[in-house]
């Protein structure tokens, strides 16, 4: 079905004379710092680096796995997997944990939209867009100038991206002094995390079907033991939480003619 | 090659690319895309168990402090966690405190 690609006409935010850039682009730094992502991605990334420290990762490295992959599910999987499973299969996850991106991104675009904006210039700040600086980005960048969107972005991500950063040295550093136990509670910091924010972010029985089998199935696939267990796992269970959605919509609409 | 250069080709090459070709492809599809379409819900779907899957090896083969401390206590600290985000209002900062307690309590109980 051909669906309107016309979108009615928004009210743009009233034209003022273009400020300096590197304001714009501290206004959005300073946004960031604000914000309560900041601090979560704080704490997320404190157990992240302490779990990077414990796999024999270098500090360095840490960071610049921040820097290049921002996407705290990825880096779970290639800090926790890269020492002990294939490299296919690493990558495999990797890329299975970050297809969320793809909608994202693609629903960004059209508030860059501007004269003298090509997609090049889109490559730096979609870069930066995780679902902090995103969930950010969707609430704030309507009320910009259009001219202004990109370089405001770019100090939004920066900011967060910054945190993360900061996070994952001070858990490093954590983690190699620490006691044993501290640095268990560390550890234990990045499941629960990932636990707690995907249950908030489950709005369907569809995310929170495939997390339970997830759960379930995952430990029974590497029980099992013929390897590539993370992405047989997502497949598994996740292909049974989409068909038991499937079926149920089917049902549903047979209920409601 | 030095190791350490050889980690960051890895880095590059099985943790930079794979998840960076999701935001490239975001940019060349723009707008023309439907967040609702079934694909986007299977695959949805798939990096969601992923993930579960990922909380679950962590919690069934801990990396080393973690290791130190029994399996059944850290199974019913993550049971208690998420108990504790259900029940006070589906906060998540209070089901990682309650877990972290939880972990921390069983721990000292029953041998770390």
């Amino acid at each position: 079905m051909e669906q309107p690609q016309q979108q009615p006409p928004q009210p743009e935010p009233p034209q003022q004379p273009a400020r300096p850039w590197p304001r714009v682009f501290f206004d959005g730094y300073a946004t960031a710092i604000r914000s309560v992502f900041f601090y979560v991605l704080v704490g997320n990334y404190v157990g992240l680096g302490a779990l990077a420290f414990e796999f024999g990762f270098s500090f360095w490295w840490m960071a610049a796995s921040t820097l290049l992959i921002w996407a705290a599910p990825a880096q779970v999987i290639l800090i926790s997997t890269l020492t002990t499973s294939a490299l296919v299969e690493v990558a495999l996850a990797v890329t299975l944990s970050s297809v969320r991106f793809l909608p994202m991104v693609a629903s960004l675009i059209p508030l860059f939209n501007a004269p003298g904006v090509r997609q090049r210039d889109l490559l730096l700040p979609m870069h930066f867009t995780a679902i902090s600086v995103w969930v950010e980005g969707m609430r704030l960048l309507p009320a910009r100038p259009r001219g202004e969107r990109v370089t405001f972005y770019n100090g939004l991500g920066s900011g967060l991206i910054s945190g993360a950063i900061i996070g994952g040295a001070v858990g490093f550093y954590l983690a190699a002094r620490l006691p044993l136990l501290l640095a268990a509670t560390l550890l234990f910091f990045t499941p629960m995390a990932l636990l707690m924010s995907t249950a908030r972010n489950a709005r369907a029985l569809l995310d929170r079907l495939a997390f339970a089998l997830g759960l379930v199935v995952g430990p029974l696939v590497a029980w099992l033991n013929f390897g590539l267990d993370l992405m047989w796992t997502g497949l598994i269970a996740g292909s049974i939480a989409y068909l038991v959605h499937r079926w149920r919509e089917a049902k549903s609409m047979k209920a409601t003619p | 090659m030095t190791v350490e250069l050889h980690s960051y080709l890895i880095l590059i090459l099985v943790g930079f690319l794979p998840s960076e070709v999701w935001r490239w492809l975001g940019i060349a599809l723009g707008r023309g895309l439907d967040e609702q379409s079934e694909i986007i819900l299977w695959v949805r779907a798939v990096a969601t168990a992923l993930i579960a899957a990922v909380v679950a090896r962590i919690v069934f083969i801990p990396p080393g402090a973690l290791a130190g401390v029994p399996l059944s206590v850290r199974v019913v600290a993550l049971a208690v966690g998420f108990f504790a985000f259900l029940f006070i209002r589906r906060s998540a900062f209070a089901g990682v405190v309650v877990g972290e307690a939880a972990l921390v309590f069983g721990a000292m109980m029953f041998g770390g």
